[in-house]
């Protein structure tokens, strides 16, 4: 058994880090996520991990010093926010093309301008399409409990991708929580030895990465990264179901809140799932069949599951904590993508909240709540998109 | 014995670690200057490349020239990609999981990738201080790309995005001498070669390969394409840089500076930019305020690297 400690976010998944002992980190600070990696880098300093930690002049470099250690065979670990993500952006797409399993914790922040350093889903959101596999955390024992399992995901022999855990800035990766850690021997027994493949530091066999691909190739490398993709759903439950094992900590694609019996949905990612809970609860003490979905894993979408999941729902709210301007929020647009495939589809409002760290209130929640009623009711709806929480 | 002796006829019967077949142009200086420095030694070398004309030559899908471990990532990045790579050898090897086997690791880099976008990553690695050699293949331009002027387009240059016209001639700005900011560091080595002058840039990289830490080298190397000469001008043309002092063979060790080449006669600066293209408008009427500008401008640089040698204790008095 493991032992229950008083935590933030970002001290979790230092811990993760050290328990896991990755042999190299590449990093640079960026709020929120500064304190993880000067968490982690007392761990190195201390003698307690092997880690070799490569200080970089940028997030940029970070990534590409990432990939080369990863590439050069061996576990490898990196962690950002933000603008720093953003920075990196172009290393991404490289470090999932050459498919090199890479393990980021992202703390969620808000992007530039104007400048904010508080949490919501931007830079993750902005992310979306580079390849990378997203998991997403409602509090801290989430994000420390998915940062285990993601070494595992990312390390698989047939995905070899990388992959980011994501938890809200600030909300989850300063706030004191309580959280299970397990034992040393147990996480290092469940993430196992890495397994290098085609290290670049075999000499015997030299490798050249990153080659030029022109039109003959380019579009089947492509189409091959989407069959890679099409694998992940079915290891990530794979390694939950050990992790639950382990743990009894039980984890899917999403998690289902009372949604079984529900004839309305939100759907909501990350810490904000937590107060729409209790919200949900107290409807459905008034008997309001209200239920929740909270995507875990973002990319890859699970679509087919997602739909099944919502099919008996009448009308479903999705909670961005992000936009795209011009467009529907990102999370919308994905739920909207797997109620596609339904054949009655139901009605559907899109609410950008908690932008820059604006609090997600319970009365956010009922507001929500109260709107999907009428919907239900009605088969009516307003506004498809919408702010909430907004100054007027 | 991994400080070799360096014989031609030795050499000549080592294995190609860049081998033939690869797409650059004819004539193209990169390879030769690939070949020297990979040739210089024995030692087991990893290597990662910026983008640019030798990357995107020397590994097509399916083929690669590369006969030891090698890793492009991205255009700007040859720097902290390798550090990354000897960051994963040092901690595999310290914590006995791989064999010490003295590996050396390069970067090569193009001026585009070294001088400009990618000098952020190196300036950043030569301060962390990994044990790593860059080597900056400079032709003076984003010849990949079709011939833009980049910071170490020489002044007067004709580039594409510096065209001598009839208002702006060519480049106006002087290149930006990097091989000092290099130096500038405080890294253990610093130096300049050409690979007209193979031995002399062998015998550096044998000596930066002695050297724990991180160890600059800018070579020289001429585009026919870019630099408007003739195919087979590449040598003639790195040994008239030499012999005019435009491109000083030198090495910073340790803070002391060494002139480890002189021409017999310094030839006037004319001679490298006559068989060029790209510095034709400089001999028109009118323009002979820029031959002078330049001449100029390679005799300061000239005469402050002589002071330098003598002042740092590289040379006597």
């Amino acid at each position: 058994m493991g032992k229950i400690v008083a935590v933030t976010g970002n001290e979790a998944c230092a811990y993760a880090l050290k328990q896991i002992n990755p042999d190299v980190c590449a990093a640079y600070p960026i709020t929120p996520a500064t304190d993880l990696m000067q968490r982690f880098s007392g761990y190195v300093s201390n003698g307690q991990v092997d880690t070799e930690l490569v200080l970089v002049e940028s997030e940029h470099s970070a990534m590409s010093a990432c990939i080369g250690a990863a590439a050069a065979g061996g576990r490898v670990a990196t962690a950002t926010s933000s603008q720093g993500l953003a920075l990196m952006w172009e290393m991404l797409y490289i470090a999932a093309g050459t498919r090199l399993p890479i393990v980021m914790p992202l703390v969620n922040r808000a992007l530039s301008a104007p400048l904010n350093i508080h949490g919501d889903h931007s830079d993750g959101m902005g992310a979306r399409d580079t390849g990378w596999i997203q998991i997403y955390s409602e509090n801290a024992q989430e994000a420390y409990d998915n940062l285990i399992q993601s070494f595992r995901i990312a390390e698989h022999l047939e995905i070899r991708t990388p992959a980011m855990v994501c938890m809200d800035g600030f909300i989850v990766s300063h706030s004191i929580e309580r959280v299970e850690y397990i034992d040393d021997a147990d996480v290092k027994k469940f993430v196992g030895k890495f397994q290098a493949v085609h290290p670049l530091l075999d000499l015997e066999h030299p490798k050249s990465y990153g080659p030029l691909i022109l039109t003959d190739l380019y579009h089947e490398y492509k189409r091959a990264q989407h069959e890679v993709m099409t694998k992940v759903s079915g290891v990530v439950l794979e390694v939950a179901a050990e992790f639950e094992k382990m743990t009894g900590r039980k984890y899917g694609l999403f998690e289902s809140y009372r949604l079984e019996d529900a004839e309305i949905a939100i759907v909501v990612m990350s810490s904000a799932a937590g107060t729409t809970k209790d919200i949900i609860d107290q409807y459905r003490d008034k008997g309001v069949k209200v239920g929740l979905l909270k995507p875990r894993m973002f990319r890859p979408f699970p679509f087919t599951q997602i739909a099944e999941a919502l099919k008996h729902v009448k009308a479903i709210a999705v909670l961005d904590r992000a936009d795209s301007f011009g467009g529907y929020g990102p999370l919308f647009s994905e739920i909207a993508g797997a109620v596609m495939s339904m054949d009655t589809k139901p009605a559907m409002i899109n609410k950008i909240f908690g932008l820059g760290g604006r609090d997600y209130l319970p009365d956010q929640a009922e507001q929500v709540i109260d709107e999907l009623i009428k919907i239900a009711e009605t088969g009516k709806v307003g506004a498809i998109k919408e702010y909430i929480g907004v100054r007027e | 014995m991994t400080t070799k002796a360096l014989k031609l006829k030795e050499l000549a019967k080592g294995e190609d670690r860049f081998a033939h077949g690869h797409r650059m142009c004819a004539g193209c200086g990169a390879p030769i200057v690939v070949k020297q420095v990979l040739m210089a030694t024995d030692y087991p070398i990893i290597a990662a490349n910026a983008t640019g004309c030798l990357e995107v030559s020397s590994c097509i899908q399916q083929f690669t020239a590369w006969n030891i471990p090698w890793m492009h990532s991205a255009f700007e990045n040859a720097a902290a990609t390798i550090s990354g790579i000897e960051a994963m050898y040092r901690s595999l090897v310290k914590q006995n999981k791989l064999e010490d086997k003295n590996v050396k690791f390069i970067a090569f880099g193009g001026d585009g990738g070294t001088y400009d976008i990618g000098f952020q990553a190196l300036s950043g690695a030569m301060e962390r201080g990994h044990d790593m050699m860059y080597i900056c293949y400079d032709n003076g331009a984003y010849m990949n790309t079709g011939i833009q002027r980049s910071s170490a387009t020489p002044f007067g240059a004709d580039t594409t995005t510096c065209p001598a016209g009839d208002v702006i001639p060519g480049k106006l700005q002087q290149r930006k001498d990097l091989t000092r900011i290099m130096a500038a560091h405080g890294i253990p080595y610093v130096a300049q070669a050409s690979p007209a002058n193979w031995m002399d840039l062998m015998k550096k990289v044998q000596k930066a390969f002695e050297i724990k830490g991180p160890k600059f080298m800018n070579v020289i190397s001429p585009c026919n394409r870019g630099w408007r000469s003739r195919t087979d001008d590449a040598i003639m043309l790195s040994k008239l840089a030499f012999e005019t002092c435009y491109w000083p063979l030198f090495e910073i060790e340790n803070g002391v500076t060494r002139i480890t080449a002189k021409p017999k006669e310094k030839r006037p600066l004319v001679d490298f930019l006559k068989p060029q293209g790209r510095f034709k408008h400089m001999f028109a009427p009118g323009n002979e305020w820029m031959l002078k500008q330049a001449q100029e401008s390679v005799d300061a640089q000239w005469e402050r690297l002589q002071k330098e040698a003598v002042f740092s204790g590289g040379e006597e008095k």
